[in-house]
């Protein structure tokens, strides 16, 4: 997934759409949005941002599971079995990103990318309602993909990449 | 200056503004499992070391502990699962990588085993109850499996001696392993929690014991294990110092911060320093009533794991 910062407005659309669709409860939430200011008065920088589960390469969460509850699916989405999961808390404590919760049916949810959107061929609910379009799904292993090309040609940044997880939502600046 | 908030509003419960998915049983937990390692350890050691004899509260009296302490901590760690309908499902697969997965199956051979063991000398430490209880008189197969347990033990204690060292390390590195939580996330937090648990085995030994060269003898040994408790901490501290921003703010928590009165006054001087040399007192012959020092050193030992567990989830990543 890449978001374009520079076309983010935070309207927290994505928020709710991800809410509708996945049928999140109320305070709890998959997707949420930032609003980081930069700088000291009067040379402030302001960024705005959607963030979410990265769907890293190197998951610290799909390690430390000990059910194997937390995995990795064909084409790099990091999923939870509910049916699979203790609700022991570790890959809560193992995200940098704290994109984790427990359910308060006790198993552990996460961004699923809206995985089963995707089986249908649409786009996630985030990305296919983003008013501004700042949003952009798809395959990175494919080089001509949108995804792909944007990421040739901008400058971006992931979050924490120190944290050597190799994250797989990708912010233009 | 950089300032960051969420604007969407994002106030999960237990993770906004701080993580607190881990409570207090798991705290509870990591002090009894590393107390059950420690008390199993010397057991199985002093066992094999045909020094049963010598040492009856190593290997005889103080066993009582562990399947009464691994017991409650099993309960404890349950307890603070959110989907506990199916915990069955940890004993469905191993995972390699996952400390948790190792913990999970290191108790279930090491519980049945402390309770084998405690049974296997229980007509001997019991005489009295047992005559009150005539347990082996009502159920009749429990001879056979006394006397089975009894020509066992020298595998039991072959077996005793690395999963406890596995549980023992365990209890840290299932902290260690996450490198969200800064403070967590050190090499010495295993070796750590297995010097510590090693520790508070040997204190509860020299409260059970009754004779004089028992005593003497975890004494000496808690006082090592003390010595070198302290100079892991030292190393970890000194870790954190050299370690990267993320790791700098974490150890201010420790030192300077929040959980600085709890860290080094109850844990390192409390815990330690004094127990320490009140042992190294009493090797010089004067007389101290050792029952102080190790209640410290047990005390220590559970403010310890608090400080850690509530601590290094107030670390993060900040990104």
């Amino acid at each position: 997934m890449v978001i374009d910062t520079l076309k983010c407005v935070g309207c927290s659309d994505c928020v709710v759409a991800c809410q509708t669709e996945n049928d999140v409860p109320i305070g709890y939430c998959r997707d949420w949005i930032t609003e980081t200011v930069d700088g000291s008065y009067p040379n402030l920088e302001l960024e705005l941002k959607s963030e979410r589960c990265n769907h890293c390469d190197n998951a610290p969460c799909v390690r430390c599971c000990p059910t194997g509850a937390s995995h990795i699916v064909d084409g790099g989405i990091v999923l939870v079995t509910n049916d699979e999961c203790i609700g022991c808390g570790a890959c809560i404590e193992s995200c940098p990103y704290d994109a984790r919760y427990q359910h308060p049916e006790g198993y552990v949810d996460k961004c699923t990318f809206c995985h089963h959107r995707l089986e249908k061929g649409q786009l996630p609910a985030c990305v296919s309602v983003c008013p501004t379009k700042c949003m952009y799904f798809g395959d990175l292993d494919n080089p001509n993909s949108e995804v792909s090309q944007l990421l040739r040609n901008r400058k971006y940044k992931t979050l924490a990449p120190e944290a050597g997880t190799d994250p797989h939502v990708f912010y233009l600046t | 200056m950089q300032e960051e908030l969420f604007t969407s509003g994002r106030n999960i419960p237990n993770i906004d503004p701080s993580l607190e998915i881990w409570h207090w049983p798991i705290s509870v937990y990591l002090f009894l499992g590393g107390l059950s390692a420690g008390l199993l350890f010397f057991a199985a050691l002093f066992y094999m070391l045909g020094k049963e004899k010598e040492y009856p509260t190593a290997v005889k009296v103080a066993t009582v502990i562990p399947p009464i302490a691994l017991s409650l901590g099993l309960l404890a760690l349950v307890y603070d699962l959110t989907h506990k309908l199916y915990t069955w499902q940890l004993y469905m697969t191993f995972r390699i990588e996952s400390p948790m997965s190792w913990g999970a199956w290191v108790l279930l051979i090491v519980t049945p085993i402390s309770f084998l063991w405690t049974f296997s000398y229980y007509r001997e430490i019991y005489p009295r109850l047992e005559q009150k209880l005539q347990v082996f008189k009502k159920f009749k197969f429990l001879n056979g499996v006394e006397k089975f347990v009894q020509e066992n033990r020298i595998y039991m204690a072959y077996a005793l001696i690395p999963l406890t060292l596995v549980l023992g390390i365990y209890t840290g590195i299932l902290l260690s392993a996450f490198n969200a939580r800064p403070l967590w996330n050190n090499a010495i937090l295993g070796p750590l929690f297995l010097v510590s648990g090693l520790s508070t085995g040997a204190a509860s030994i020299i409260l059970l014991a009754k004779n004089e060269a028992e005593k003497h003898l975890f004494g000496k040994i808690d006082l090592a294990l003390i010595i070198i408790e302290l100079a892991l901490i030292a190393h970890m501290i000194m870790g954190f110092y050299a370690g990267s921003q993320v790791q700098l703010e974490a150890v201010q928590l420790l030192v300077g911060g929040e959980f600085t009165l709890m860290f080094f006054g109850f844990v390192v001087i409390l815990g330690l320093i004094i127990p320490a040399a009140l042992e190294l007192i009493e090797l010089r012959g004067y007389k101290v009533p050792v029952i102080v020092p190790a209640i410290l050193v047990l005390l220590g030992g559970l403010v310890f794991r608090f400080v850690m567990v509530d601590a290094g989830q107030l670390t993060r990543f900040l990104y």
